[in-house]
């Protein structure tokens, strides 16, 4: 290595792992992404765009705990499941809008960026799982746990989808959620079988988030009731681990929680509506 | 031979100095403090640029800042475990960063005003910690020599993701233009700031030089890096904010203006725009996660007996 040259020293060696970014222009470059005959497009576009939109909220949600997690290997963790949940949102998103042109905004952005900065609220198909504000550590594992079990399982079954886009980006994010429900169910187990107080606030984050589970499964196909059986299995298994209870029925409660994260995540994107980044 | 003579013996060699080889209590020390100063930095240093990743402006500059982010939180879990082979503790070094005992990189107590920061913070801030890091590369100090290879070329990375955000925003309109020109205006002395104080002034470096733990003074590396980012700054387009900035053909370097070191010194002592700000928030962390940590704890014990048991 050179040391007279910072630069130099740096490129010399010729690492060419260095000179990709983590940044890809076009998520979806390079890719056929015609619809395949007999899949309707508009139907394979908006089950894309309400996955591409769980994960784009779910990550805002995890963006928020950047210096503010328990431990710096819980900040890494963190980060590494937002930025999974990010990427599986920009190829869905992508998606979504290769499928159906016309669920994209009209402005002088990708498709991707018209979707996630320039549609209101009510245009936006999230689970409210997801967009659920605040809570504290317990709370943020409860909802991870639910909501990777869950997907994880969606994912699973698209893999077989007549959709080859959609195939590869299950295929990636089966491994990607696989790891992230790992994460959240070894912290519940930890934080219920912990100490007392550790016990009660992890009981108090699943019963929280509880009253939001049947919307996940709120679907019209024909699978419906596989699928909660198998996220039921998941969560058994979690919740006896950590000593927990299952949490009792409750009304889910409207979340108004997210215009004001969409007010923050467009902020700038839309006071620079001509502008590229 | 002594221990000691074995020891100025390696050093003289450019050999490095390994965790269980004997070193002087004051190389120990020296090592605990620029190490831990070091990681302090990374972990603080996530807070101005953190608070863009929710409002980044497109889904791709918001990977590219969470992943950057996250890269420093990974630097400072090295740099831990790195003072941890000198015998420190990271509970107890965390400890005395949020009880404000120990310092990190003043640069962070500035305030990210618009999304360009992130940019200059990219080309500017992370061009001098570059300048200042490789020659760390070949610090005496086994374990933290390595842990700088790794950090620097994931620095230089940041670098260049920085100075192409900027070079994208300058072809953009010109409130982006602006934008830019005004986070370069802020940034620039600071980052000079960056190289610590003149030589005549700086009561380290001797020492520091003599065990192999620093390379260059002060004003070498501040010099090296205004020399690099003029002809960054003219490519970029932008005006570095100091008429006295000129080229001296005798030298062979750039002149550049007085550096205001009792603005400095302020910033150092904890007065400078955002001290109290970025302490605050890593304290409450910290304390906001005991009882996380406690029940870590907790359990694994827990899971321990349970295994003798």
């Amino acid at each position: 290595m050179s040391f007279d040259n910072a630069y130099e020293a740096l490129t010399e060696d010729n690492d060419t792992r260095w000179a990709f970014g983590t940044g890809f222009v076009d998520p979806l470059a390079g890719i056929d992404t015609s619809v395949p005959s007999g899949v309707d497009a508009a139907e394979l576009a908006r089950s894309c765009l309400w996955l591409g939109d769980d994960a784009l909220i779910m990550s805002h949600r995890l963006q928020e705990w950047c210096a503010a997690a328990p431990e710096l290997e819980d900040e890494v963790a963190l980060a590494n499941i937002g930025l999974d949940l990010l990427g599986q949102a920009r190829l869905l998103l992508a998606r979504a809008a290769k499928a159906d042109p016309s669920l994209v905004p009209a402005v002088e952005q990708s498709d991707e960026d018209a979707l996630a900065f320039f549609r209101d609220a009510a245009d936006f198909h999230n689970v409210r799982l997801v967009e659920l504000g605040g809570g504290d550590f317990a709370f943020l594992m409860a909802r991870l746990l639910v909501f990777s079990t869950w997907r994880l399982a969606v994912f699973q079954r698209l893999v077989d989808s007549p959709d080859q886009v959609v195939t590869a980006i299950a295929a990636k994010g089966i491994k990607e959620l696989a790891y992230h429900r790992d994460y959240a169910a070894r912290w519940v187990v930890r934080l219920g079988d912990g100490t007392d107080l550790s016990h009660e606030r992890m009981q108090a984050g699943l019963n929280a988030v509880w009253p939001y589970v049947d919307e996940l499964f709120d679907s019209d196909t024909s699978d419906g009731a596989a699928l909660r059986a198998e996220f039921d299995a998941v969560m058994s298994q979690v919740i006896t681990a950590g000593t927990l209870s299952r949490p009792p029925a409750r009304e889910a409660a409207e979340t108004r929680s997210l215009e004001p994260l969409l007010a923050e995540m467009q902020s700038v994107a839309r006071a620079h509506p001509d502008a590229t980044w | 031979m002594n221990l000691e003579d074995h020891f100025d013996e390696t050093i003289a060699r450019d050999q490095r100095i390994e965790p269980r080889d004997w070193m002087p209590d004051g190389y120990r020390r020296t090592m605990v403090r620029q190490v831990a100063q070091h990681a302090h930095s990374e972990i603080i240093g996530m807070q101005p640029e953190g608070d863009w990743i929710t409002r980044a402006p497109s889904l791709r500059r918001k990977a590219i800042l969470l992943a950057k982010v996250q890269d420093e939180a990974g630097h400072g879990l090295y740099l831990y475990s790195a003072a941890e082979t000198l015998g420190a503790d990271r509970d107890d070094l965390t400890e005395r960063l949020i009880e404000g005992r120990q310092k990190y990189s003043s640069i962070f107590n500035y305030p990210t005003l618009t999304f360009a920061d992130v940019g200059v913070i990219g080309w500017l801030v992370d061009g001098a910690a570059i300048c200042n890091q490789v020659p760390l590369c070949r610090s005496s100090y086994g374990p933290y020599a390595r842990a700088m290879i790794r950090i620097c070329k994931e620095e230089s990375f940041h670098q260049r993701q920085g100075y192409e955000l900027l070079m994208t925003m300058m072809s953009g309109t010109q409130a982006q233009r602006n934008m830019v020109q005004d986070a370069t205006n802020r940034w620039w002395w600071p980052s000079l700031m960056m190289f610590g104080p003149p030589d005549a002034q700086s009561t380290n470096t001797a020492q520091s030089m003599a065990w192999k733990i620093k390379r260059h003074t002060n004003d070498e590396l501040r010099q090296r890096f205004v020399d690099m980012s003029v002809p960054q700054a003219e490519k970029l387009g932008v005006t570095l904010p100091d008429p006295d900035l000129k080229w001296n053909a005798e030298r062979g370097h750039h002149d550049f203006g007085q550096i205001d070191w009792e603005h400095f010194k302020e910033v150092v002592s904890g007065n400078g725009p955002c001290n109290e700000i970025r302490l605050t928030r890593r304290r409450q962390a910290h304390e906001d996660g005991q009882w996380v940590r406690d029940a870590a704890a907790a359990y694994a014990a827990k899971q321990q007996r349970e295994a003798v048991a």
